[in-house]
């Protein structure tokens, strides 16, 4: 790990990075320099950036292997869908920024209320257990969106299970999922949420909650003896991820037209992690720029037609045999004397 | 420094329960009480009716041959193990109920025999996490950077850098904690352990892997810790000299059974502990 003047400039380099970017792809956006394949991803990119930095907290920082991060994202998809549309008919808000913001707020409360409850019986369970049981709540997370129906009659939500026959107009419908959802969300509204991530994900690693989160992860009874309370420090990493999940779920809902329960399967829950492994565990910075290489990459890849996965899935191997082999790292050490040290770090926190 | 320069010659004397204190604590509740204590793992006793009552400020060496559940004292001690038998009272509290988390707020801190050090840490945030209970501030303080968090970070700075300077590592303070020498190690996890600001201090082989010059100054800083923070110290060891320069009562465990107790003294006339650790002399069998 790095001190604290070093941890310092990566944030600061990495929110910077961030605004340029953004600043750069507005202008772009305004001089309609920018490709449309490339502008209609922008704001699904935001979404798995603050996917994949929500999920680093978990995997690299909490240092616990949760394979259903997919699950939150879905259940902040749908519950900001749900909230925007009852804005609209029911109290007719027409500001769309305002919905917009509502939508992701309620999205994250919601997501975290349920990462609390599945945080409970998940974390008492270590390693592979862990990871197992993550996994089939992703997935029952998938399965109850699929059955669950959400209609506003006036002010009123009414909800069934199994049975879309309600009254008013559907915001859910089962397995078809949310239908002509109005999108609202915005490239600026995705910028900020993920400077809110990074805000919320490099602060907490930096504070008195974040050591105590990495003490549990790099030895348990250490940090036992040391009077840290292990649950509630797993717990925290764990709400938060499934909060931010929630968020980047509610913004990524609301920026398609149609949405299905199924869309958020285990492979997007694998995919989330491959973004940071890519990126490198615990390595934020790298979360960002593997997120957006990943999600644009597969679009880049249309050319090939029906060898695309085929073909991204050769360039997944290749980055991986890139920048994690331990002979390309003692390279990268004899070129950059600067990365020596980190490169060292980096051995010892995968031993 | 010669042993007898170190070790204070304080009179030890009997509590009204017959436990033998340093004379100077003999005014206020012990620090630890065991009695009875034991715990068994699937029949075999690995620590079998253990009573100890240690004084306020004493400094207690924990000896015996490998194996004779020393470690295991200590783990239960601190709750790592559930004890099977027997009570055990901290300041007059019982610990029966108390999780390894609660120990340690209680006020016991402990070193361990193979270093736990957080290495991927520098070594004034592994100090910090020792202050975790001691200077606090909330979740949602750290991420919104309140000025709370400024304060209570600088609060921890300048009480790390503190406890640091006692070993003469305040320079080190910026160093990846898993990069220190070996003795260095050590000496940083009984800074941390310090900075939960225990009343009982557990050290699980202090002085291993030290050579001759860091044992004799560790036994120096053991004593400047004990009186600068009034606080009572129970040593693991196996360097003798250490043991019998600043221990001032002794107690000798083999296969789990106390089979000694006394001043460093009388334990080296001891006939069971030469036993126990050079077995016996054949003429004496014939």
């Amino acid at each position: 790990m790095k001190t604290k003047k070093a941890r310092f400039i990566t944030s600061m380099v990495t929110y910077g990075v961030v605004i340029a970017l953004y600043i750069v792809l507005t202008i772009m956006i305004d001089n309609k320099s920018i490709s449309r394949t490339l502008k209609g991803q922008l704001i699904p990119i935001c979404s798995w950036i603050v996917m994949a930095v929500s999920l680093n907290l978990v995997v690299g920082i909490s240092g616990e292997l949760s394979l259903g991060h997919a699950g939150f994202m879905s259940i902040g998809a749908f519950s900001g869908i749900v909230t925007s549309g009852w804005l609209l008919n029911g109290f007719e808000m027409e500001d769309p920024t305002l919905r917009l913001v509502l939508a992701i707020v309620t999205g994250g409360l919601i997501a975290g209320i349920a990462g609390a409850l599945i945080g409970i019986p998940v974390l008492r369970l270590r390693g592979d257990y862990l990871a197992i049981v993550t996994l089939a709540f992703g997935e029952i997370i998938k399965n109850v969106m699929n059955c669950v129906y959400v209609a506003v009659e006036g002010k009123a939500l009414n909800w069934g299970f199994l049975s879309g026959d309600l009254p008013g107009t559907l915001l859910l419908n089962g397995p078809m999922g949310a239908v002509k959802v109005k999108t609202i969300s915005t490239f600026t509204a995705g910028f900020l949420l993920v400077m809110f991530t990074l805000v919320v994900v490099l602060n907490l690693t930096n504070s008195r909650s974040g050591r105590a989160i990495m003490a549990a992860r790099d030895n348990r009874i250490a940090a036992e003896s040391m009077g840290i309370n292990i649950t509630k420090y797993k717990m925290m990493a764990f709400v938060t991820a499934a909060t931010l999940a929630g968020m980047a779920g509610a913004l990524y809902g609301l920026s398609m037209a149609t949405l299905v329960p199924t869309k958020f399967s285990f492979n997007e829950s694998i995919n989330v992690l491959v973004f940071v492994v890519l990126g490198g565990i615990g390595n934020i910075p790298g979360s960002i720029v593997s997120a957006a290489a990943l999600t644009i990459l597969p679009e880049k890849l249309r050319f090939l037609q029906n060898y695309r996965m085929l073909a991204y899935a050769v360039l997944l191997i290749l980055a991986m045999l890139l920048s994690n082999n331990p002979m390309m790292k003692s390279l990268w050490k004899r070129l950059i004397p600067g990365r020596k040290e980190k490169a060292e770090g980096e051995g010892a926190m995968r031993a | 420094m010669s042993e007898a320069k170190i070790r204070q010659n304080t009179p030890m004397v009997p509590y009204p329960s017959g436990a033998m204190v340093p004379e100077r604590d003999l005014g206020s509740i012990p620090v630890l009480e065991c009695s009875h204590l034991g715990i068994e793992f699937g029949g075999l006793k690995a620590v079998d009716d253990f009573n100890v009552i240690m004084g306020k400020t004493e400094i207690a060496g924990l000896i015996g041959p490998n194996g004779a559940g020393k470690t295991t004292i200590f783990n239960l001690l601190t709750k790592v193990y559930q004890p099977t038998h027997g009570t055990m009272m901290l300041e007059g509290k019982d610990m029966g109920n108390m999780t390894t988390v609660d120990v340690n707020k209680a006020g016991i801190a402990r070193t361990f025999q193979n270093i736990r050090l957080f290495d991927n840490m520098t070594v004034e945030e592994n100090v910090r996490i020792g202050l975790h209970n001691q200077i606090r501030y909330g979740m949602f303080s750290g991420i919104l950077r309140l000025p709370k968090y400024w304060k209570a970070e600088k609060q921890q700075h300048e009480k790390a850098l503190e406890l640091l300077n006692i070993f003469d590592m305040a320079g080190l303070a910026d160093v990846r904690a898993g990069s220190l020498p070996y003795g260095a190690q050590r000496r940083l996890e009984i800074v941390r352990a310090l900075a939960t600001s225990p009343k009982l201090l557990l050290l699980d082989e202090p002085a291993a892997g030290m050579n001759p010059h860091e044992t004799e100054e560790l036994m120096g800083n053991i004593i400047k810790i004990r009186d600068q923070f009034q606080i009572a110290v129970l040593l693991i060891e196996h360097d003798m000299n250490l043991v019998m320069g600043i221990c001032e009562d002794i107690c000798v465990l083999n296969f789990g059974k106390i089979i000694a107790k006394g001043t460093p003294d009388q334990i080296q006339q001891n006939p069971a502990v030469i036993e126990a650790y050079l077995g016996k002399r054949k003429e004496a069998e014939a």
